[in-house]
């Protein structure tokens, strides 16, 4: 036995050995960081996306291809505020990658950049699937893209300091674009402050904010909970006296509830992208804005 | 600016013709009209200066703005105290109904050496099960720690894991030291309570005593992949059945393991394993057999356990979400082969023989299937089939005349159980469970139990990710 284990630290440390730094090889948790990531580093960067934009982000397991990711992985991009709870501490332990552990420059949390908005008053699970740092969904506000982007660019050059001049520059240039993308979608996004919203679940809250939506109700009773025939037809009635312009939600919620309701209170049930790849419009940080911003237009003729 | 120019010339023009007399008014006018024009240039002046300097604190109000909301953000998710450094606690709650055919006390798989663990159904009627209390938290920048113990329905609590783990190491290396679940099989690893039935499958009750907790290291390595690919290895005091607490110096049992997953599309998951467990037991009794008169018996081994276990795991969810459906395959296959020597001693009951010792070796062999199917959200329906070979059981001690005859061996009885579990569970959540179980256990030779079980998961506290 001995020998066995002896022959097998000497295979390990062969076989593993590490290839110098060229490209930052990056994990990103969710598509939206994924394509922040390749703005940010364009082809100095190996990119792979953990989950995609039909799936749950509340419902991923730390699976073997995730593991095997993380563990080459230089930087790990997620949003943080316990949105990844469920898989990524696993991913982490599992992986047996020191650069990627809790308090180490390899983990980035996109949330810590930003102001969350509705932390919680009482931390109580009663309420629901609540997140004591707050909403988690934070990408759905471009203001909040641009100062993530400043923050994921000085961190890829701290991790990569021979491409850190392309990094800084690049971040640059895209946040120039963006800027002036931002003011265009705030122009053409004006008609819409003040639309009453329905909301499958909280997730587009930041995405509310920006523009000034005004959400009157959701389709889950509490966060994280699935809709019920019950709470629909209270929604319903409530609609009835404080009516919604439009019923909204994201690509990887299941549309049943929606149309349901879309159906009932004679409203149209909007699936937005929600994140990279939600639909075919939605294929980078552009696309999707533009796109978000032209379904909620049609609605709200 | 220009007009009043215009007005001034106008004016002087005006009174161009006039008599020289009324050349002091025209002097004192023009007079009036500069201190005019001075009053007003000096006015637009101090207005510029003071427009310049409200813009000037503008611009500050708004940068202090900023940091002062970054600073609330900071001070929000940062409670500085104490017990900020206190690990993460997460409590199971978790109790059962059943109502079992045959008696919960007589449980035996007949056909295998009993191995000892809490593998028989829950009591009848109403019982508390395991309330489970976790503890995690990293140490330093080094070393995590995790802690779970049970607290028995019987008021013990029992240490089930105990252990360190290295965060630091490099080249994909994870050591791992203390007590813990070996990383053989696939479920061995899996706490009960996040099973996907309310037992343990037969193979790993009757060649694992439910699940191995090894005392020793744990060394594992993850290959720099897209496809994954670990290496396991454990070395252990090997007190934990099929070893037995030896009192010898070095190593007393061992592992090795290989797993192998990746992704088919970004539907479909999977994971395939094979393990190797060796260890040498000496003086591994058990006592809950009875010879042919009815009298208790104990027996007790010694030599080496080697056994082989493959695993695979499929995970299928449309697109990989599972919120609506999802569906699980599960399979595992045991072989063990077992030789050395073992000892009859009938000194508590007939004392007829007393001790006598002989030659024993076996080749015995299980496995099962599970496939468990989210149908609608929340609910999820599961099958089983278990089933164990008795394979080959040379016990020496019977064969060779040297007194007692198989009949005194009643658990070594040839036979091959089998047994098929139905389940539904209803999640309202993540963190709450309610099972209902049926099944038809043929472990006892002869005999089949009729069980029904309702059992309810609850998880409070910190939020602890599932293994795959």
């Amino acid at each position: 036995m001995n020998r066995i284990l002896k022959l097998l630290l000497g295979l390990a440390a062969v076989l593993a050995v590490q290839p110098a730094l060229a490209t930052l090889s990056i994990f990103a948790c969710e598509p939206e960081w994924g394509a922040l990531a390749k703005e940010l580093a364009g082809d100095k960067a190996s990119i792979y996306v953990a989950t995609n934009a039909l799936q749950d982000p509340h419902r991923i397991e730390a699976r073997p291809s995730l593991i095997a990711r993380a563990r080459s992985a230089d930087l790990v991009v997620c949003t943080g505020a316990e949105l990844e709870i469920g898989w990524l501490p696993l991913v982490q332990t599992q992986s047996g990658n020191s650069r990627i552990q809790t308090g180490q420059p390899g983990l980035f949390e996109a949330a810590r950049h930003v102001v969350t908005l509705e932390v919680p008053q009482r931390f109580d699970r009663a309420q629901g699937d609540v997140h004591p740092a707050g909403n988690p969904h934070v990408h759905l506000d471009p203001r909040n893209i641009a100062k993530i982007a400043t923050a994921l660019a000085e961190r890829m050059a701290q991790l990569n300091p021979g491409e850190a001049t392309q990094y800084r520059a690049r971040a640059k240039t895209f946040l120039e674009r963006w800027q002036q993308a931002t003011a265009r979608w705030e122009k053409a996004g004006a008609p819409l402050k003040g639309m009453a919203i329905v909301v499958h679940h909280k997730n587009l809250s930041y995405l509310n904010s920006w523009l000034g939506l005004r959400e009157v109700g959701s389709l889950e009773p509490k966060p994280g909970l699935p809709p019920t025939a019950t709470h629909l037809s209270e929604l319903l009635a409530n609609l009835a006296r404080d009516p919604a312009k439009a019923v909204l939600r994201a690509a990887y919620n299941d549309p049943r509830a929606a149309d349901w309701l879309s159906e009932r209170a004679k409203i149209p049930s909007v699936a937005l992208a929600y994140t990279i790849g939600g639909n075919d419009k939605a294929q980078d940080l552009f696309g999707l804005f533009d796109d978000t911003i032209a379904r909620l237009l049609a609605a709200a003729k | 600016m220009f007009s009043r120019n215009l007005i001034a010339a106008a004016i002087a023009l005006a009174f161009a013709g006039q008599a020289p007399a009324q050349d002091a008014e025209l002097a004192k006018i023009r007079e009036e009209i500069k201190q005019m024009k001075d009053g007003y240039e000096r006015r637009i002046q101090s207005l510029e200066k003071r427009l310049a300097e409200a813009e000037a604190k503008a611009g500050k109000a708004e940068a202090s703005a900023t940091k002062a909301e970054a600073a609330a953000q900071a001070s929000q998710s940062r409670p500085a105290s104490e017990s900020t450094f206190n690990p993460a606690v997460s409590l199971i709650l978790q109790g059962t109904y059943a109502s079992t055919s045959q008696d919960p006390n007589t449980f035996r798989i007949t056909g295998f050496v009993p191995s000892g663990g809490e593998v028989g159904p829950p009591k009848r009627s109403f019982g508390l099960a395991e309330t489970e209390l976790t503890f995690s938290a990293n140490i330093d920048p080094y070393f995590r720690g995790v802690v779970i113990a049970a607290l028995t329905p019987e008021n013990e609590a029992e240490v089930e894991e105990a252990y360190f783990q290295t965060l630091a190491l490099p080249r994909g290396f994870t050591l791992k030291g203390g007590r813990f679940l070996s990383g053989i099989g696939y479920q061995n690893e899996i706490h009960q309570h996040a099973w996907d039935f309310q037992d343990a499958p037969l193979p790993y009750k009757a060649f694992l005593g439910g699940r191995l907790r090894q005392e020793g290291v744990q060394l594992r390595w993850v290959a720099p992949t897209p496809i994954f690919l670990e290496l396991g290895a454990e070395i252990a005091s090997g007190d934990q059945f099929p070893g037995a607490d030896r009192n010898k110096n070095g190593v007393g049992g061992s592992s090795l393991f290989a797993h192998l997953g990746g992704d088919i599309g970004a539907s479909t998951a999977w994971r395939t394993g094979l393990s190797y467990l060796r260890t040498t037991p000496q003086n591994r009794a058990y006592d809950s057999d009875v010879d042919s008169l009815g009298m208790p018996v104990i027996n007790s081994f010694t030599g080496n356990s080697k056994m082989w276990v493959a695993d695979a795991v499929l995970k299928w969810a449309p697109n990989g979400n599972s919120t609506v459906t999802h569906f699980k395959l599960q399979g595992e296959y045991f072989r063990r082969k077992e030789n050395g020597q073992l000892t009859y001693d009938d000194s508590a009951g007939s004392v007829i023989f007393g001790p006598v010792t002989g030659a024993f070796d076996s080749r015995q062999s299980g496995w099962y299937l599970q496939g468990v199917y989210q149908f609608m959200p929340r609910w999820r329906a599961g099958y089983r089939y278990d089933r164990l070979n008795f394979g080959t059981v040379n016990n020496g001690i019977a064969q060779n005349g040297l007194g007692p005859v198989a009949a005194d061996f009643s658990v070594l009885a040839p036979h091959s159980p089998t047994r098929d579990t139905l389940m539904l569970d209803w999640s309202p959540t993540e963190f709450s469970r309610l099972r209902f179980q049926l099944a038809s256990d043929k472990s006892r030779i002869g005999l089949t139990d009729h069980q029904f079980f309702v059992q309810y998961i609850y998880s409070l506290g910190a939020h602890g990710g599932h293994k795959f």
